[in-house]
């Protein structure tokens, strides 16, 4: 185990590297919109990776509401905060995608705004675990994160039928993709897994380590009065 | 005791504690009216342009104003440790949680009715779609508000800076329950569209959340 | 063209200072563990 983290660490590095390199110099340009289509080699994976990990939160949430096990609550964490990171990259390189495209920053879009709800609402579920006093921490966030899936499918309708009633800028999709740059744009997915699996190792131990310092530290303020008598 | 019972019980004793206090509903009260002044000076609107925004400034005054509200649900009992007599009571957690549910529902209508006049004369209003729509909206408008607002001031007693950490979750939950109340507000205003999709929408929103609430209320209780 | 390097840019720069912030909280608790051993 020890050992298998820096190969793997290696290996995503490399696999980064060549996903970028294929973004960047083999894929083909696209016609209409040029070089800046490329920004969608990182937009799209890292919106898929960021669902992927919310979604592993949502299920861990579940898990820890039924079992009360401190792993599920740590993944849960851990997905919640790599998934911040994630989606804080979608709604920043999305902008910077419209904006050379479309001509404006942002739109109220389904999908731009849904993902910013999203991002709001973990946003509020990490406040939540920073700012809460209860040693039942992992229960509230878990009821929260419940929620907040529920709440996905009413934000995305809601949206929906509020777009549908307001006119909205034209936007290039639809149509078939080229089958070079989709194979490309799943090559980069794969790496950015990669990549959220390793940061999501690193900060599990991380976390595993933090309960298990504050544990001693608790077992530590106990017994000291005692030493000291 | 059956849950209907206690639950009328519970919901009995935080009227009459309001009644003679009037805390809650003076300070939500004069909280909105300065919404409503801020607003009126800083737009002033003509009665076209105020069709357009009131949909989105009533909604909003009354939103910061039931937080105001929201985070006092649980304060009292805290103080004189009431939810720890509830927890090892054999009273189910779902009755108090919707003795305060429905408290705080009857803040809030309170609040709306009384504030309303005063919006419609401001902003000089009048409904050119089916005004009546707008009472089924409020009502569900309100409840999809107050039943989450609940629910996430149990939450956030247990936190540091509690006051402000209701509305930082409560808020991003409730964007689609506010997008549906001001949009159906706006359409019922200017009379162009129908307002029949926001409903279901809100009604949706309300039972989906509802059910939520009754279920894991007794583990965020039982937390602590 | 300069859109698309400065979203890529941007990408590795909030993944980064992530990263950093990873780091500096490691740091932390191996301070933290030390002050535990003594």
């Amino acid at each position: 185990m020890k050992r298998a983290f820096p190969i793997f660490a290696v290996l995503t590095a490399l696999l980064l590297s060549y996903a970028l390199y294929e973004a960047l110099v083999a894929a083909p340009t696209e016609k209409t919109m040029g070089d800046v289509q490329r920004i969608f080699y990182y937009h799209v994976p890292s919106a898929w990776t960021a669902f992927l990990l919310f979604l592993i939160n949502f299920v861990a949430s579940v898990v820890y509401l039924i079992r009360r096990s401190h792993s599920a609550d740590i993944v849960a964490v851990v997905t919640a905060e790599v998934g911040v990171v994630f989606c804080t990259v979608v709604l920043v390189t999305g902008p910077l995608w419209a904006r050379p495209v479309w001509g404006i920053w942002w739109t109220w879009d389904v999908r731009l705004t849904s993902t910013l709800v999203l991002w709001l609402i973990y946003v509020s579920y990490l406040m939540l675990r920073r700012f809460s006093t209860s040693s039942q921490t992992p229960l509230l966030a878990a009821a929260l994160a419940v929620f907040g899936a529920l709440d996905v499918p009413l934000v995305y309708f809601s949206i929906w039928i509020f777009r549908t009633q307001h006119p909205q800028p034209v936007i290039g999709g639809g149509g078939s993709i080229d089958p070079r740059m989709l194979h490309i744009l799943l090559l980069n997915w794969v790496a950015f897994l990669c990549f959220a699996a390793l940061i999501c190792w690193s900060r599990y131990r991380l976390e595993r380590l933090r309960r298990e310092v504050e544990e001693t530290q608790a077992l530590e303020s106990l017994l000291e009065p005692r030493s000291l008598r | 005791m059956s849950l209907a019972a206690i639950t009328r019980a519970t919901l009995a004793k935080d009227l009459r504690l309001e009644w003679h206090s009037r805390d809650a509903i003076n300070s939500m009260l004069f909280f909105a009216l300065l919404v409503v002044v801020v607003f009126s000076f800083s737009f002033d609107p003509n009665a076209e342009e105020s069709r357009q925004i009131a949909g989105g400034l009533v909604w909003v005054a009354f939103l910061f104003a039931a937080v105001v509200a929201l985070n006092q649900t649980w304060a009292r009992e805290l103080r004189n440790q009431v939810l720890d007599a509830f927890r090892v009571s054999p009273a189910p957690a779902n009755s108090l949680f919707l003795a305060k549910a429905l408290g705080n529902f009857i803040f809030v209508c309170v609040l709306e009715a009384l504030m309303t006049p005063l919006f419609v004369v401001f902003y000089k209003l009048r409904a050119l779609g089916p005004a009546w729509q707008l009472i089924p909206v409020a009502v569900l408008g309100t409840w999809a508000l107050v039943v989450n607002g609940t629910f996430f001031a149990a939450m956030s007693i247990r936190t540091r800076s509690r006051e402000i950490m209701l509305p930082l979750l409560l808020f991003p939950i409730s964007i689609p329950a506010i997008l549906a109340m001001v949009n159906a507000t706006t359409a019922i205003l200017t009379g162009e569209l129908s307002a029949w999709f926001w409903l279901v929408l809100l009604a949706t929103y309300d039972v989906v959340f509802t059910i939520a609430c009754l279920l894991l209320f007794e583990t965020v209780l039982h937390a602590e | 063209m300069t859109f698309l390097y400065v979203a890529y840019a941007a990408t590795w720069i909030i993944h980064i200072t992530y990263l950093g912030t990873l780091v500096q909280r490691y740091k932390r608790l191996q301070r933290e563990i030390e002050a535990l051993q003594k």
